[in-house]
């Protein structure tokens, strides 16, 4: 049986020049859950899951994933893993069609083969809902686009674990309801590893919430063990009625 | 998606179906120019792949043409060899070569990659003079007409230099043509757009560029050895800084990441050159400044050009 963690995290540091951005970070990815990561900026959110991704060098500590340990790995073997990544700043190939940004994504798993990549590539747009836009050039869309562009690019790699950082900042109402049923239709195939603002969003869609402050790990558990937490409340979520 | 496909093929065989044709209809002194411009364009392309598709602006490309050129040039006249085998000797040069400055080279990046592409290119010109008891250094040397045979056809000849031009030319066209529009080649230009995106998406960036650089080397290599082979010089003056900074030339003026424009690129600046330097002998100038009219009003050349405002389907 599989184990029901894909991701752990073992007193996973990360130091910038005297400065500690993560310290001692112990951490449980369960497998096929929703787990939103919160907690004020410059916490350390996007240095931990840079360190997750490979996209930043830890200063120590160990990442496990599925059991094996990948600290050696650089960043394009972790992603060929399995684990899909979003940058918190948007970044898509500006020159390129929506649609050849996506394919760039399916590419390295679908190969040459272009009517399987053409319908993979059509398959993800259309569930962002950029399916009339492909042939847009990625740099000419809208801000809020552009991320759910990102989204697609992740979601096309069918990543066991996709990590989102800040994916709904920017985003209009409308969109952010799209982005919380696109979650919600992952539930069970994926793992989310979700950095959210927004604690509407993260209520609605995380099934565990970790939470980060001043680099260490200030609470965890369900939604509800969080709400309840004293310390989180003291700490970021402010009076329970907020 | 289909519709458009085939516009591409269309403009590949319609441009290697005119230069075919070219040499029935040109005087022989324009058809002698073609071939050289053809055998240019050649570098330009392998340029191109390199700056144009993958982002990396090379100034050491001399070293790959000049590796070509050596290659068959000093194989033939030292070892005696057929030009068909030192043509593969040049290539071969010139593949080692890029890889081995890629390795290094690719560790750095920017105007930093720049800089160590163009110490390591001057330092092949240094070894060329160096060795000049083989080489002869900057006075070169000159590969017999007797020699210059392949399956006795002379290459020295007008048809003969033209066709044998035009087909460097095709198949390296051909090549490219595939190869940026394949998946390799679709990266590289991901790449060029945003590596780290790239690399975040999980491609080994570095060995792509890597790859890129070695092709890149070793289509310009087989145009120095095929410029030696059809011009019968082998000389220094192939290595230096002039012949790093021409291929970039040629593939701004004609559209850097456009497979039709080194053609382009080449073909204009070479008449440029020759036009203006019938009318004045301050013919720099006039190349000067038409390139920099070019500049301020075609910023991407061209085929650059004439992607982004008539043909999005350019290649
Ligand atoms: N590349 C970097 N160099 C130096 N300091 C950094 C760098 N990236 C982040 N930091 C610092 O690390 C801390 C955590 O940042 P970050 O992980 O971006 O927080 P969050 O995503 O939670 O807002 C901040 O104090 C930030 O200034
Ligand atoms: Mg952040």
């Amino acid at each position: 049986m599989a184990a029901v963690e894909i991701l752990k995290t073992v007193g996973l540091t990360k130091t910038y020049a005297g400065l500690k951005a993560n310290t001692d970070v112990n951490f449980v990815l369960p497998r096929g859950k929703v787990t939103a990561l919160i907690g004020p900026n410059g916490a350390g959110k996007s240095t931990f899951v840079g360190m997750l991704s490979g996209r930043t060098p830890a200063t120590s500590g160990d990442v496990f994933f599925e059991g094996r340990n990948i600290n050696a790995l650089p960043a394009h073997k972790r992603i060929q893993l399995g684990i899909a990544y979003t940058f918190q700043i948007t970044s898509v190939f500006a020159g390129l069609s929506v649609h050849e940004n996506v394919a760039v994504a399916a590419r390295r798993i679908a190969g040459g083969d272009q009517s399987a990549l053409n319908a993979r590539v059509g398959e993800a747009l259309a569930r962002v809902g950029l399916s009339e836009r492909a042939d847009q050039i990625a740099g000419d869309l809208s801000y809020g686009h552009q991320r759910v562009l990102e989204i697609a690019m992740g979601l096309v790699q069918a990543p066991k674990i996709f990590i989102l950082d800040e994916p709904t900042q920017g985003l209009s109402d409308s969109e952010v309801e799209d982005f919380i049923a696109l979650i919600g239709s992952l539930a069970g195939e994926t793992t989310v590893l979700l950095i959210e603002h927004n604690m509407s969003v993260v209520m609605r869609t995380a099934d565990f919430i970790t939470v980060l402050n001043n680099g260490s790990v200030l609470a965890r558990g369900t939604p509800e063990q969080v709400r309840a937490d004293r310390h989180v409340q003291a700490a970021y979520l402010g009076t329970p009625d907020a | 998606m289909t519709g458009k496909s085939r516009a591409p093929n269309l403009m590949v065989f319609g441009v290697l179906l005119c230069l075919g044709l070219l040499f029935l209809v040109l005087p022989a002194y324009h058809a002698g120019n073609l071939a050289r411009i053809m055998v240019l364009a050649v570098y330009a392309m392998g340029y191109n792949l390199l700056f144009g598709y993958t982002g990396l602006l090379s100034l050491g490309h001399a070293m790959f043409f000049a590796a070509g050129m050596y290659g068959l040039g000093l194989s033939m006249t030292g070892w005696g060899l057929s030009p068909v085998p030192a043509f593969a000797v040049g290539v071969g040069a010139a593949t080692l070569a890029s890889a081995i400055i890629g390795f290094l080279a690719l560790r750095t990046r920017g105007v930093a990659f720049m800089i160590v592409t163009l110490m390591f290119a001057q330092a092949g010109y240094l070894v060329i003079l160096y060795f000049g008891a083989y080489t002869r250094g900057d006075e070169g040397f000159v590969i017999q007409q007797a020699d210059r045979m392949i399956a006795g056809i002379d290459l020295s000849g007008d048809a003969a230099r033209y066709f044998t031009a035009f087909i460097l030319f095709a198949v390296c066209f051909l090549g490219l043509a595939w190869l940026v529009r394949a998946p390799f080649g679709r990266t590289l230009i991901a790449i060029r757009e945003n590596e780290e995106r790239a690399q975040m998406l999980g491609y080994d960036t570095t060995m792509y560029k890597l790859r890129a650089m070695i092709v890149s080397g070793a289509i310009s290599g087989a145009a120095g050895a095929g410029y030696a082979l059809l011009f019968g010089y082998v000389g220094a003056t192939f290595a230096t800084v002039q012949y790093s900074i021409f291929p970039l030339l040629w593939v701004l003026l004609g559209g850097a990441g456009t497979l039709i424009g080194p053609l382009v690129g080449v073909f204009f600046m070479f008449y440029l050159i020759d036009i203006s330097s019938a009318v004045t002998s301050a013919y720099m100038l006039i190349a000067g400044l038409a390139l920099v009219l070019l500049t301020l009003f075609a910023p991407q050349g061209f085929a650059g050009e004439l992607r982004k405002r008539v043909f999005a389907w350019l290649p």
